[in-house]
């Protein structure tokens, strides 16, 4: 195979900006912006190349579940008359995602053998997805293959979670803090929890898999909210995460109850856009550009252009990355985590001298939450201020009451299946206030207990009504951290409905930051994706 | 001494509801002690007391004299001065009784001012009032042998329109009259009026009338179609009747209806006066005080206001009329005082008739107040719904042929835009352009209607005499002259327009004068506030184009394709989509027939397959399709605790996803039999006025007033649903609601699909493998 002869990926590196540098490739939605960056004073952040993937993919799962760590092999955990919960990861893992076999689909097969083996027939597969929105037939075909699909749908054993089934949660206790763990009822019945995840970015996995992914606003809240989010610096960095925290008493507490939870974690590679094929450029560095990458690009570039922005969304939503698995290990859940967060560094972590005072990102096309979807202004904001600056360890990139300057179109536009609450989020609490500490006291229980949300999250393909409030506190540390947020090329009202600055392009964003930072500030560009992650000394 | 001569005396006043009675009324309580005045009135719905007290004590004429006396005493002088008799002059026996007879005829003067003054009143009632009210009154003082003074106020206009001199003289006196019999004229114009009546119910006018309202309306259901058929019918011999008098008028050398039947009355008078003492005050065109009580004071809008108006809203970009020629115009409180004075006096057999009027001493012509209107407008200007200045027009005095020609060019070629306008399938905010032609063809009318009416009186270049005046003048004392001042002398024009008048016409027009300066909510804004208020009981919903951007036969499209193989799929929609002309004419001929006929093809459909299909196309078409905002709107409705209701003619499956947002669904379900559907209607939904019906039924059911609801439609044919609660709501009106919400000031919601969201180009269903 063509992949197995790469040359050996070099690990990320700081580039320092310099007159002879060729403009920076910035995502900006469906769409692309290259930009000069000031020299002598910027640098740009490139994220590792994609790690080799793993030579035999289905023999590693099947070494993973016969050797897992901490834990009996899963056949001997297997015996006939048990139930058998097996819970995955959601569509809104990988991004985007990957190409067919999907990760879940391979694993889960093989999970479903040993237990035909073992002779349970009481088996139940469940989306793991919390407040997110359902996933239709079609994205469960995907991910997990038409043979599970077909065997397990039909008769009601294979499903979404539903968090507002009055019928299908329980509490299982609280944790010392007074959190309480509320849990999927069958996954709490069951004899064995298996659970599936595919461990995108450091914040997977662990027991957010389960203690997040099978719950419901009951016991969300105590970790999804604003006091959480502001102490977790950063949410990418389990040590020092206060939701992560959360996630790890509630875990001791599913443990206490009884839950036994058999943990498989998987990890993929940077290979997001191909090491060839039409994006390959993308995941490239600028001046390694061939004449070919250089001309693909403004053939595209040029394309977009005279794209109807709903064509072009549907021709990135279309894009299958070519991920290859790196790792996979089970067994005990913290013991499992440990080992998928080292091999999540070892793709992501790129070492960086020292913070900013301005830090400049181009957001894509893509989000956890608008996958097969519209990315819509709120998840622009979730997307830089959450996950784009917390992808830290040590210190933020951008010093305090720095600036983030933000590429993306950021459209009022919505989907209005999949985000009716973020609507009106957007139309009323925003219009209302931006300050998420506001927000949260004034709106945030009546639309998590409003009768019409969670009709459309149970029998449409809603996120929850509390949904938007979320994606509001994942950026609250960054609010509080930053003196002003400028977006690129973003619809004005909308930007400002949000209450950051719009500015037509990087120049004129950096003209309005100089009135935060001076007129001669540093310059760091995060270029993600591929995705990395800075280590800031 | 006028005060001396008057005080004392009796006087009965007719017409004192109207500009010039009431400016008497309060000179006469001014300035005559001990006067006493019967004001023949009519009473109304409550009484002759109470119209005097509402329309004309409490008018702020009366400021002046309130201040000076203090309320108390005031009223006490009201009380003890002012007696109403309940009588109306337009109708034999002056509908008096006995007592109210014996009260008139026993008054030492009368003064007669009760006038039709409108110029474009139907002919039967100008002659009624303007003819024979003198009459009548004449013939009842006779009948009483009572002989009192008797002042008849006409006008300057009975002169005709006519070059030249017109002299205080009997009409029968001048070089042009022609003489006609007023008794036929009464006659010909009591038989017109039931001539045309009949005429109107002629089957094929009828028939002309029943389709105007339907193209006006649309299916908005028979009760509604009927009531403005009917309405058409009646503004039809309404202006038939207009035509008729400004027609007769015409042709005998008159300006108008008002003036011939003046003209009419006069004469009629003078023949049937018998020993009776006549005394005739014609003023010209009467505006506002000049001074008396207050200057500016005006009551109602009189005839050169909305030109002036017009004139400044840019609404008349053209006025025929002669630039030179003279516009004989009188302030109020000169043809008051001059109407004392000839009181004062008594009759004198030599000086019968006394016009009040400029033209002749003092004249103002024509080009000198569109002169001062420019400027005054210029430094003034009104400003328009966008917060911007109106600038004014610039007259050119062309020709009245050429305005009229050019107006009704303009007329026509609007209405042939609206009519292929309102044949296009748009709705919502492209709507609203019909809405503005409308509109615009109402100002182009109304423009048409001020020209055809005035015109005359800017090009009259008659010059009133008023040598009598000057005479009777002339021979007041010193305090007379300045208690009573009717002297036309004494105008300065430039300060009674640009100081007095202009700014009197513009804030009785009640025009935006200042930009509106955003302080305060809009007025939309204010609706909502009113529509969302917690004292509302109920919102009632339309499902289609109110709710959801979707129809049933999309929805039909969707279901019957989700489970065919994929070149069946597009066979199918091709068919759907060939027959929905045909569809979409059957419902706007009945909603009812068509969705009866329509909801035959679900005969045989698995009903829990419907159900099943119904809950995955909730997602996939109706949701995609829906208006966030609207559903938003919903969830306000019930968030302030009103009862909401959605009624709709979708199939109950279909609708079943929305329950949780309504507490009442009004929609339409199929019989069934053996686990299908048969294709027949188990429940007829309710259409068009049904849909008022049904929802009336429920309020009372519920103990809800409809008069407190609201209701949201998107079709004309919902009109009767609409009129039925308190507070209509017009969503992505189609053009013939857009007009009409607009004329009737109904808020206007424009609500739209997901910016960004997912479209539906065709109703086909998400693939199901079975």
């Amino acid at each position: 195979m063509k992949d197995r002869v790469r040359p050996t990926p070099r690990p990320g590196m700081v580039l320092e900006v310099d007159r002879s540098t060729p403009p920076i490739l910035f995502h900006h939605g469906e769409g692309f912006r290259t930009e000069k960056l000031p020299a002598g004073r910027s640098r740009v952040i490139y994220p590792a190349e994609p790690l080799l993937g793993l030579a035999d993919p289905e023999g590693a799962i099947r070494r993973a579940l016969l050797n897992p760590i901490d834990q009996d092999p899963l056949p001997a955990q297997l015996r006939p008359g048990m139930k058998l919960t097996i819970a995955f990861d959601d569509i809104s893992l990988p991004l985007p995602p990957m190409r067919r076999p999907d990760i879940r689909q391979m694993v889960i097969e093989q999970v479903l053998e040993m237990a035909a083996a073992a002779g349970v027939d009481d088996v139940h597969i469940i989306a793991a997805l919390a407040l997110h929105r359902r996933m239709t037939e079609d994205e469960l075909r995907y991910c997990l293959g038409d043979r599970t699909y077909d065997a397990f749908a039909p008769s009601g054993c294979l499903y979404n979670h539903d968090a507002e089934d009055p019928d299908g949660m329980v509490v299982l206790g609280t944790t010392p803090h007074g959190e309480e763990v509320q849990f999927s009822k069958r996954a709490a019945e069951s004899d064995l929890v298996v659970y599936v995840n595919i461990n995108l970015v450091a914040m997977d996995g662990g027991h957010k898999s389960t203690a997040t992914g099978l719950a419901g606003y009951q016991g969300l809240r105590h970790h999804h909210n604003v006091k959480t989010m502001q102490e977790s610096k950063s949410f990418m960095d389990q040590h020092r995460s206060e939701l992560h925290a959360s996630n790890w008493r509630m875990g001791k507490v599913l443990r206490d109850a009884g839950v036994k939870i058999f943990q498989i974690e998987t990890t993929v590679n940077n290979n997001t856009f191909g090491v060839d094929g039409p994006l390959a450029m993308l995941q490239k560095r600028e001046w390694e550009w061939t004449a070919k990458d250089r001309a693909a690009f403004v053939a595209m570039t040029t394309g977009l252009k005279y794209t109807p922005p709903q064509m072009a969304r549907q021709i990135f939503q279309s894009w299958r990355a070519p991920y290859e698995l790196t790792s996979v290990q089970a067994g005990e859940v913290e013991a499992v985590h440990k080992v998928t967060t080292e091999n999540v560094y070892a793709q992501h972590l790129v070492p960086v001298e020292g913070q900013t005072d301005i830090l400049t990102m181009g957001l894509p096309y893509i989000c956890p939450y608008n996958v097969n979807s519209v990315m819509n202004p709120i998840l622009v904001m979730c997307l830089g201020l959450g996950y784009f600056f917390n992808l830290y360890r040590g210190r933020p990139l951008v010093r305090e009451g720095g600036v983030v300057i933000m590429g993306h179109p950021t459209r009022w536009e919505f989907h209005p299946v999949h985000h009716p609450s973020y609507i009106d989020f957007f139309e009323q609490v925003l219009a209302d206030t931006t300050d998420p500490v506001e927000i949260e006291a004034r709106y945030e229980r009546q639309f998590a207990e409003d009768e019409w949300y969670i009709h459309l999250y149970r029998t449409s393909y809603a996120y929850h009504g509390v949904h938007p409030f979320y994606m509001w506190y994942w950026g609250a540390h960054a609010l509080q951290h930053l003196g002003e947020v400028i977006i690129v090329g973003g619809d004005t009202r909308a930007v400002q409905r949000m209450g950051f600055r719009p500015a037509s392009t990087l120049q004129d964003a950096l003209e309005i930051a100089s009135d935060t930072v001076g007129r001669q500030p540093t310059v760091t560009h995060l270029h993600n994706p591929p995705i990395l992650m800075a280590d800031v000394s | 001494m006028i005060s001396d001569a008057l005080a004392g005396k009796r006087l009965a006043i007719t017409g004192t509801t109207g500009f010039l009675g009431t400016a008497l009324v309060e000179r006469l309580l001014r300035c005559v002690p001990d006067v006493e005045l019967v004001l023949l009135v009519r009473p109304g719905r409550r009484g002759a007391e109470h119209r005097i007290r509402r329309e004309i004590i409490r008018n702020d004429v009366f400021d002046r004299l309130r201040d000076q006396l203090g309320t108390d005493e005031f009223e006490r002088l009201c009380a003890q001065q002012i007696t109403g008799v309940a009588g109306d002059v337009g109708i034999d026996g002056l509908g008096l009784d006995d007592a109210g007879r014996e009260l008139i005829a026993g008054c030492d003067i009368i003064i007669h001012s009760a006038a039709a003054v409108a110029f474009d009143n139907p002919l039967d009632t100008a002659v009624e009032v303007n003819l024979m009210g003198p009459v009548r009154l004449v013939q009842m003082l006779n009948e009483m042998g009572a002989s009192p003074h008797f002042i008849a106020v006409s006008t300057c206009y009975v002169a005709g329109s006519r070059r030249g001199n017109a002299p205080e003289e009997p009409l029968a006196d001048g070089p042009m009259y022609v003489p006609v019999s007023w008794q036929d004229e009464a006659d010909a114009s009591r038989r017109r009026r039931i001539t045309t009546e009949t005429e109107s119910r002629d089957p094929a006018r009828l028939e002309e009338f029943r389709s105007r309202a339907r193209h006006e309306l649309g299916a908005a259901g028979t009760p509604a179609l009927a009531a403005k058929t009917e309405q058409l019918r009646s503004r039809w011999v309404n202006d038939q009747m207009v035509e008729a008098g400004r027609s007769r008028a015409a042709s005998l050398g008159f300006p108008d209806a008002y003036a011939f039947t003046k003209a009419l009355a006069e004469t009629a008078v003078t023949e049937i006066k018998g020993d009776l003492r006549v005394s005739t005050v014609r003023p010209s065109i009467i505006e506002s005080a000049y001074a008396e009580p207050f200057p500016g004071w005006i009551r109602g809008f009189r005839m050169a206001e909305p030109i002036i108006i017009g004139y400044g809203r840019g609404l008349l970009t053209d006025f025929p009329g002669i630039p030179q020629g003279v516009l004989d115009v009188i302030p109020v409180d000169l043809v008051a005082a001059a109407i004392c004075a000839v009181a004062a006096r008594g009759h004198d057999p030599d000086q019968e008739i006394i016009q009040v009027a400029s033209g002749a001493i003092n004249p103002f012509r024509f080009n000198q107040l569109v002169d001062l209107a420019h400027r005054w407008f210029s430094e003034n200007p009104i400003y328009d719904d966008r917060d911007q200045p109106i600038p004014p027009p610039n007259w050119t005095y062309p020709g009245r042929g050429r305005v009229v020609r050019q107006l009704k060019r303009l007329r026509t070629g609007l209405n042939a835009t609206e009519r292929v306008l309102g044949r296009l399938p748009i709705r919502g905010r492209q709507a609203e352009i019909t809405a503005d032609l409308d509109e615009r063809r109402d100002q182009v009318e109304r423009a048409l209607g001020y020209v055809e009416l005035y015109g005359a009186y800017t090009e009259c270049e008659a010059l009133f005499g008023v040598e009598r005046l000057l005479e009777l003048w002339d021979s007041l004392e010193g305090s007379d002259q300045q208690e009573f001042c009717f002297d036309p002398r004494i105008i300065d024009w430039p300060h009674y327009v640009g100081d007095i008048h202009l700014p009197t016409v513009v804030a009785q027009g009640r025009v935006k004068t200042a930009p509106s300066g955003r302080s305060g909510p809009s007025r939309r804004d204010r609706q909502r506030i009113q529509v969302l208020s917690p004292d509302r009981h109920m919102a009632a919903f339309d499902l289609e184009n109110t709710v959801i951007a979707a129809n049933v036969v999309m929805a039909y499209g969707w279901l019957a394709t989700r489970r065919l193989p994929v070149d069946e799929r597009a066979r199918l929609v091709a068919k759907i989509l060939l027959e929905a002309p045909s569809l979409l004419a059957l419902d706007h001929r009945d909603r009812s027939d068509f969705l009866r006929h329509f909801y035959r093809r679900y005969q045989g459909a698995p009903i829990e397959q419907m159900a099943e299909d119904s809950g995955e196309m909730f997602s996939d078409l109706i949701l995609t399709q829906s208006y966030p905002a609207a559903i938003r709107r919903v969830r306000q409705h019930r968030a302030a605790g009103h009862t909401t209701v959605l009624i709709t003619g979708a199939l109950d499956f279909i609708v079943e996803p929305l329950r949780p947002l309504f507490d009442h669904i009004v929609c339409a379900e199929l019989a069934q039999s053996h686990g299908t559907y048969t294709g027949q209607l188990a429940e007829v939904p309710p259409t068009s006025e049904s849909r008022a019906e049904v929802l009336r039924d429920f309020a009372n059911a519920e103990g809800l007033l409809m008069s407190e609801s609201v209701a949201y439609a998107d079709s004309a044919s919902d009109l009767a649903l609409l009129e039925a609660v308190g507070y209509p709501v017009a969503v992505n009106p189609e053009p013939k609601l857009a007009m009409l919400a607009r004329k009737r000031g109904w808020l206007i919601e424009y609500f739209d699909k997901a910016p960004g969201g997912p479209r539906k180009l065709l109703p086909i269903g998400s693939r199901k493998a079975s």
